[in-house]
């Protein structure tokens, strides 16, 4: 394993004999000299030296430490290039009194994975990252890495590392320290016994920040591979000495370990019986479920209209919560999106005493529209004898339909009046029940009560309603129950 | 539990709690993100996790950590979200961890619309990342099976230690419907292949890595015979009036909606339709097809999509009966009557006749 091993005995958390390697089951598959040897000694070392081989859980890369688990001793996942940090972070979450460790090399972490490591950094999740720059992909066979120097060459730069056209080597330290959350931040080097002496410490450091409940540390350990660059062990360890350190320099960046914050503790989880209050799914209704059909049969297909901001959701939502609570089997359809943002809202309510087949509504029997555009638009597609309010004096001369039962009056002017301009959409609901007989008044008011959630907004609504009846109570429409009950 | 009226999308996330899920890692899109919404408002309260990840590559592998580590986790997306995930579905079947995926599909390709379309087919039933793998596939068509799907999901993906995926579209995900969901169940226990951080699951490994072809040929081999068994065990559709059947449309998700009420028009018309509605996309309900081809004379698939449910009826029938195809894309559903209209002309000649052409 090169010259300058520093662990003579086998670390207790490293496998006595690796049997998950197909052969040569005593010795790594790491080539002479390679730096993922001498970093897993020192990790080996440092899990020992802080007794948590039980608790700790390695995350590996894909790259030449793809097989960290051959020799770990420990919880073992393999992750995809790059992803290690996402891998560790949701071990972290949810096993917390784990130790999670993330080891990547610097094409899986500084190129593929850069947006996993910033954001693992950024929220500061609370694990240690073992960082291997070796300056190249060293699985792959040479190929040049975001951390290789300037003017190296390697199979994809034959020609030496360009800045103009490959851009310059990345600092990962630098870049992670530009971060409010990490706590500890270091570049070491593996060039020296010094330097493998300083890692040693820098690493169980990392480590054991991570057993202290410190947030996010973050070792980069500048890394011999003799076998790429073609050197012996001891002309590649000089050449981290002389260049790879020239590059990118070996310091601690950051050490915020004394000011820290300690990290709130889990709030513990609620009572299972607990759960289905939390999800609000104890609320308002009825205790008992309605008990079978109402008495009246009821096939609605009734398509709500207008602006945006008109309360056109709102409306249709008051009218399927309100005929699930008569009894009635429900939905509600709504149009999303770019739809809505273009200022038009519509959507699909049916109510019916069978089960639904389709929730779309596209033969309404009952069309409420609450602007012009919607009236022109949908129309059409009424069923004859179908029911019609629209939102305006009366309907305009080019679009009336003699087969069907039309109320026009000016919803949002009677809201106006009652000094609340959006409240026209429950006028208009008002309106549609004192005319047609549809749904009990309990009913709604228990819809409105669930779905409005402020008081004010409550009352307003119970105002509009009775608004609405009372418009209807002045000059009855022909839209005589006979029509809706029965369709 | 007293039915409410719930979002599809909302049905989702509360069925995952009773299930015992708790943790949900994702990444916000159209007309998916009420589920990420919901996961972060109540996923917290139960003891849970939420997190909001930089990107649905990082969603499909903290779900790869998170299952790792022997937790009922879920993510869910659309279009373009779900195509960043493939490669860690690969890696999460490969690995044979457990987890949810709720695809609530909108109009590709691209970036497409968020409108509804069915398009998301091929990369989820056939496998969008590589390997030979699958992904097991419910189509629920109602808010009710939002939840009970999302439920059945969840047990499916312990039985078989493998992702499963609730593939919905924009209206089946947006519309509200009542909901009776189950009573909450105690987070199971851990499985035991599961990495925890505790002396006695230390010799546990999760890894798709098998270096040796003899020995990630046995690992594929054993895949293959647990897909089997899903096959053998686990495809279900529903039949609507297909008893008397002449003609059986066949289409999941909202389409299966318009067309159960394509097959009350028809039927007051005096054709004899039916409706086969896959709520298993994979493995796919084979032999329920298969069954009623034998009395039915035909077959009409719809879908929003150019044909990619279509593929997998033809692969079934093998050209037993005609198959004929009604599409509509970009976000359009049809409706009933304009899915009946072409139904209507498409067969006016065989039910004049009595003789079924076989078209293309
Ligand atoms: C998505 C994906 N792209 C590419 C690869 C191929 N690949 C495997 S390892 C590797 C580079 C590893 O380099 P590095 O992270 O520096 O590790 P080293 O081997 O040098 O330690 C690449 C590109 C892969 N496995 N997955
Ligand atoms: S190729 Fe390089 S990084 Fe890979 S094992 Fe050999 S020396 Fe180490
Ligand atoms: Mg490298």
């Amino acid at each position: 394993m090169g010259s300058f091993t520093v662990t003579q005995e086998r670390a207790e958390c490293f496998y006595d004999c690796f049997e998950r390697k197909a052969e040569l089951q005593h010795q790594t598959h790491y080539c002479p000299g390679c730096g993922h040897g001498i970093v897993h000694k020192l990790l080996a070392q440092a899990i020992d030296e802080l007794g948590i081989q039980d608790r700790t859980i390695l995350i590996s890369p894909v790259g030449c430490s793809v097989f960290a688990y051959y020799y770990f001793d420990v919880g073992n996942i393999q992750s995809a290039h790059g992803r290690a940090p996402a891998v560790a972070t949701a071990v972290k979450r949810s096993r917390p009194e784990s130790i999670v460790v993330s080891y990547q090399g610097d094409g899986d972490l500084a190129a593929i994975g850069t947006a996993e490591i910033v954001h693992a950094a950024n929220r500061g999740e609370p694990i240690t990252v073992i960082f291997v720059n070796n300056g190249i992909y060293g699985m792959t066979g040479g190929q040049m890495a975001p951390t290789t120097p300037l003017g190296k060459k390697s199979t994809t730069s034959p020609f030496g590392r360009n800045q103009w056209t490959e851009g310059f080597p990345v600092h990962v330290c630098e870049l992670l320290n530009s971060l409010e959350a990490p706590v500890f931040i270091e570049r070491v080097g593996l060039g020296t016994n010094k330097q493998i002496m300083n890692a040693a410490k820098v690493i169980k450091r990392a480590v054991e920040n991570q057993v202290h409940g410190l947030g996010f540390s973050f070792v980069e350990v500048l890394s011999p591979c003799p076998t790429i660059w073609k050197l012996n062990p001891v002309e590649a360890q000089r050449f981290v000495r002389d260049e790879m350190a020239k590059t990118f320099g070996i310091a601690n960046l950051r050490d915020h370990t004394k000011e820290a914050a300690m990290r709130p503790a889990a709030v513990p989880p609620p009572a299972i019986e607990e759960i289905p209050r939390i999800l609000g799914l104890v609320n308002g209704h009825a205790e008992a479920p309605p008990t079978g059909r109402p008495d009246r049969a009821l096939n609605l297909h009734i398509k709500v209209a207008g602006f945006g901001g008109q309360g056109v959701l709102l409306l249709g939502e008051v009218l399927a919560e309100a005929g699930l609570e008569a009894g009635y089997e429900v939905s509600w359809l709504p149009s999303y999106g770019p739809e809505m943002r273009s200022g038009t809202s519509n959507c699909h309510v049916r109510l019916s005493s069978d089960p639904i087949d389709s929730p779309m509504v596209s033969r309404p029997n009952v069309l409420l529209a609450l602007n012009e555009p919607s009236l022109r638009k949908f129309l059409p597609a009424v069923e004859a004898g179908g029911i019609v309010l629209y939102n305006g004096e009366a309907f305009p001369e080019d679009c009336a339909r003699r087969d069907v039962r039309g109320m026009a009056l000016p919803f949002s002017h009677l809201a106006d009046g009652m000094g609340e301009s959006k409240a026209g959409n429950i006028i208009m609901l008002g309106a549609l029940l004192e005319a047609t007989g549809l749904l009990e008044e309990e009913q709604v008011i228990g819809a409105l009560r669930r779905l409005v959630k402020s008081q004010r907004w409550f009352e307003l609504d119970l105002k509009a309603l009775e608004c609405g009846r009372e418009e209807v109570r002045k000059q009855p429409f022909p839209m005589a129950e006979d029509y809706l009950w029965g369709v | 539990m007293q039915a409410q009226l719930t979002k599809g999308n909302e049905a989702i996330v509360k069925a995952a709690v009773l299930a015992g899920c708790r943790a949900y890692y994702g990444y916000p899109i159209t007309p998916a993100s009420e589920i990420a919404e919901a996961a972060a408002l109540y996923l917290p309260q139960v003891g849970g996790v939420f997190l909001q990840a930089e990107s649905e590559t990082a969603s499909i592998n903290m779900l790869y950590g998170g299952a790792a580590a022997g937790v009922r986790c879920m993510t869910a997306s659309s279009g373009p979200g779900i195509s960043l995930m493939q490669e860690g579905l690969s890696y999460i079947a490969g690995a044979e961890l457990p987890c949810v995926v709720a695809d609530i599909m909108r109009g590709g390709p691209g970036l497409g619309n968020i409108a509804p379309e069915q398009s998301d087919y091929n990369q989820i039933v056939k496998g969008g990342g590589h390997g030979c793998y699958h992904t097991l596939v419910l189509a629920p068509g109602s808010a009710q099976e939002m939840a009970d799907f999302t439920t059945w999901a969840f047990d499916l993906a312990d039985q078989y230690r493998n992702p499963v995926v609730v593939l919905a579209d924009g209206y089946t995900g947006q519309m509200m419907e009542p909901v009776r969901f189950a009573d909450p169940i105690a987070v199971p226990p851990p499985p035991e292949w599961a990495v925890r951080g505790t002396a006695q699951t230390r010799p546990n490994l999760v890894t798709s890595i098998f270096l040796e072809p003899d020995l990630l040929e046995k690992h594929i081999r054993k895949l293959e015979a647990k897909y089997h068994e899903a096959e053998r065990r686990e495809a279900r559709a529903e039949c609507w009036r297909t008893e008397d059947a002449e003609i059986v449309l066949v289409g999941y998700g909202i389409m299966g909606r318009v067309l159960k009420a394509v097959v009350g028009l028809a039927r007051a018309q005096g054709i004899k339709v039916g409706l086969l509605r896959p709520l298993t996309l994979y493995p796919f309900p084979t032999a329920k097809l298969r069954e009623l081809s034998r009395d039915a004379r035909a077959f009409l698939v719809a879908e929003l999509s150019t044909g990619q449910l279509l593929d997998d009826v033809r692969l079934t029938l093998e050209g037993r009966r005609p198959i004929e195809f009604f599409s509509r894309v970009g976000g359009n559903v049809p409706s009933a009557e304009e899915v009946l209209a072409f139904l209507v002309h498409t067969f006016a000649s065989s039910l004049e006749s009595q003789e079924v052409l076989v078209h293309g």
